[in-house]
């Protein structure tokens, strides 16, 4: 087992150094961008860098841009390495935002100690829902996932414009002129700790970062991170060694809109109004964090540890578009565009490939986990062995 | 609810349906050729978003539609080699590299509109044709012979698809490349040119889809497209793969989206319920790919590299 062992964390060494070959190509790209519009990219980096990790004030800004990509990145993880893909990230902020306020309304009286658990986890429970939805219709009705997350997404945006325009309407807008569609200031009691005085970073923090180590833990350390992984690398093998691999692909979903459902409630009560708005679109509410999550879990090589340092660097990059954009007027939205290229850039190469797709390509990827090289042929059930070692 | 019911209201409520319609039934007709080849394209909402920016530019600047048009079939054809590159050549997990092109079309458009427009202007649009005599039909005239050419376009795209697919050499290949690709490279075809042209063809027509969507609102803002992309594939599992079902699904989405619209104009549904009253069409969707998914079965090479001798 040792020997099985010590070969994981060099294939895990190995992975830590594609995040940060593509972050220096991201830079490029993104420098070749801003000289094509015209603008200088030196003055266009200091400004960004500068905003993003140059004061302890931006540095607070940053990690709280990083805290919902941690959260989704890690759900997302979960997914791909049980082979789904989980496109319904920004659905699943907004329904686990949604049902973490609505709990907040119904509990106004709660003390804190009480509350901020309890939203954390209505958030949670209502991602987890939407997530569970697409994973069972994969598992059971054999619906495809990108399919349901896409519709889902679009479906959760018009739950949130109904109920923040309607019944969850702030009761003062309703006499008022402006008709904001966003909730009332919801309790007190549920704000997010301030860790540091003086910036605005909060417990959410905190949250990501414990979300993270779990989901290592439960990816690495239990059973059913076992079957996760095993169902990923092959459902015949998975299913041929007496795994229960329908429900482990509806778990995987569900974990994953889980997380993404605690990013939307951190979302609500770490905001500086403490309420939910909307401006009648998903990324209003969740600033991409949906799909720059998938971004950010590939860049940490589909590990919940890197994901947290490659959420960082993403929370820069968003808290720093800002600065670009006021140093050398080109819009924020380079950002998102840059994003999307680094995207198509990174699962372009050899690395991503290797990891996401079903078949191992090599006799020693396929040790790591215990299971066959090739699905498909000559699948042999796993050895006792081998299952209890690693669960 | 009863002057939903006129002749009138009817009428219209039919031929904006056709209208919203044309936009995703182009995009989800380009998605299934590459589909059916076995390449899945995700990213037909960031292409979609770029062929709208492009033609609005056009349009603006030369004040030609029809050059607003071609540019928006040549930023697709762009994109789309691009697409094919990555898909096919580079082999990447396609599921994610879509991802990736929505999050660069999504994000370059709207950085393209502010640094070279800034400020949102209309743009005008196409002229309706009216086919001579079919347009003078009582009712049918109004609700299917009077649009612009490209809602004539979108539609009859689907029978030459459709028989393209089936009856001709080139579709046959399109199809064993997406069930088959070993039994077809055994046979001499070029598994990656089949795929390149599906993709180039599918990107073309999402670049059009945008093309349209700009041209028929006379506007460009911020994710104009807002999820149509993703509509234009949710449809082309809806439609089981045949261009025929992808038309009927764009067109039951379409008639549900113009219906809502019509309701809410007229009151039967309360501002109040509005928002929730524009989930049925995607709704509607999910509750029938539950149906649908069952039934058929998607071509067995979707999104799957192709490796000779794998």
């Amino acid at each position: 087992m040792t020997g099985l062992r010590r070969r994981g964390r060099r294939r895990d060494l190995a992975g830590s150094l594609a995040p940060a070959s593509a972050a220096a190509a991201a830079l490029v790209i993104g420098a070749v961008m801003l000289w094509a519009l015209g603008a200088d990219p030196v003055e266009a980096y200091v400004a960004l860098f500068g905003a993003a990790f140059g004061s302890v004030d931006g540095l607070a800004a940053t990690a709280i841009k990083a805290v919902p990509l941690v959260l989704v990145g890690v759900g997302i993880t979960i997914a791909f390495r049980a082979n789904v893909l989980n496109i319904g990230g920004e659905g699943q902020i907004v329904i686990g935002a949604l049902t973490a306020t609505v709990t907040a309304l119904a509990l106004p009286d709660l003390p804190g100690l009480l509350l901020i658990p309890l939203v954390l986890l209505a958030g949670a429970a209502g991602g987890g829902l939407c997530g569970a939805v697409p994973g069972a219709l994969k598992a059971y009705f054999n619906v495809n996932e990108i399919l349901s997350t896409i519709m889902l997404n679009i479906v959760a945006v018009q739950i949130m414009n109904y109920l923040l325009r309607g019944p969850l309407l702030d009761t003062g807008q309703i006499s008022g002129l402006s008709r904001v569609p966003q909730t009332e200031r919801l309790s007190r009691q549920a704000d997010l700790p301030i860790l540091i005085g003086g910036t605005r970073l909060h417990a959410g923090v905190l949250v990501a970062v414990m979300a993270a180590v779990l989901v290592y833990v439960l990816l690495w350390r239990t059973t059913v991170g076992f079957r996760l992984r095993a169902v990923g690398l092959s459902r015949e093998a998975a299913r041929y060694a007496g795994m229960p691999v329908r429900r482990t692909i509806t778990l995987a979903l569900t974990l994953s809109g889980a997380l993404s459902g605690l990013a939307g409630a951190v979302l609500v009560f770490g905001s500086e109004s403490h309420r939910m708005v909307t401006d009648g679109s998903a990324t209003g509410f969740t600033g991409a964090a949906g799909f720059n999550g998938i971004v950010a879990a590939l860049f940490g090589a589909l590990h919940p540890l890197w994901t947290i340092l490659s959420s960082f660097v993403f929370g820069g990059l968003l808290v720093g578009g800002n600065a670009v954009q006021r140093a050398v007027q080109v819009p924020s939205a380079l950002i998102v565009a840059l994003n999307g290229m680094v995207v198509v850039f990174v699962v372009s190469t050899e690395f991503v490939r290797r990891r996401t797709r079903l078949r191992p390509e090599s006799p020693e990827g396929a040790l790591d986990t215990g299971l066959p090289p090739e699905p498909g042929g000559g699948a042999e059930p796993l050895s006792p062995r081998t299952q209890g070692g690693d669960g | 609810m009863s002057e939903f019911f006129t002749v009138s209201v009817l009428t219209a409520t039919v031929a904006s349906g056709i209208r919203l319609t044309t936009p995703f039934l182009l995009a989800a007709l380009g998605e299934t050729m590459g589909q059916r080849s076995g390449v899945l394209n995700l990213g037909v909402e960031g292409v979609m978003l770029l062929g709208a920016f492009g033609a609005y530019f056009t349009v603006l600047q030369t004040g030609s539609l029809w050059l607003g048009i071609l540019v928006g079939i040549v930023v697709g054809m762009a994109m789309g080699l691009v697409t094919a590159v990555v898909s096919v050549t580079l082999k990447a997990e396609q599921g994610i590299s879509g991802i990736g092109f929505y999050l660069f079309g999504l994000g370059m458009s709207d950085l393209l509109f502010q640094k070279l427009v800034g400020t949102p202007r209309p743009i005008s649009s196409l002229p309706l044709l009216e086919i001579p005599l079919l347009g003078d039909i009582p009712m049918l005239g109004r609700m299917l012979f009077r649009h612009n050419l490209l809602v004539y376009a979108a539609f009859a795209l689907v029978p030459i698809l459709a028989l393209v697919l089936a009856r001709t050499t080139y579709g046959t290949k399109v199809r064993a490349v997406g069930e088959n690709p070993a039994a077809a490279d055994s046979l001499g075809v070029s598994v990656a040119r089949v795929r390149y042209s599906t993709v180039i063809l599918g990107n073309l027509l999402a670049g059009l889809a945008g093309a349209a969507l700009a041209i028929e609102l006379g506007i460009f803002q911020q994710n104009l497209t807002s999820g149509q992309g993703f509509i234009a594939i949710a449809l082309v599992y809806f439609g089981a793969w045949r261009p025929v079902g992808v038309m009927a699904g764009s067109l039951l989405y379409g008639m549900v989206a113009a219906t809502v619209l019509s309701w809410k104009s007229l009151g039967i549904i309360p501002r109040s319920a509005s928002d929730l009253a524009a989930m049925a069409p995607a709704v509607i969707t999910v509750i029938a790919l539950v149906v649908v998914a069952r039934r058929f079965r998607q071509p067995a090479e979707l999104a799957k590299p192709y490796e000779r001798g794998a």
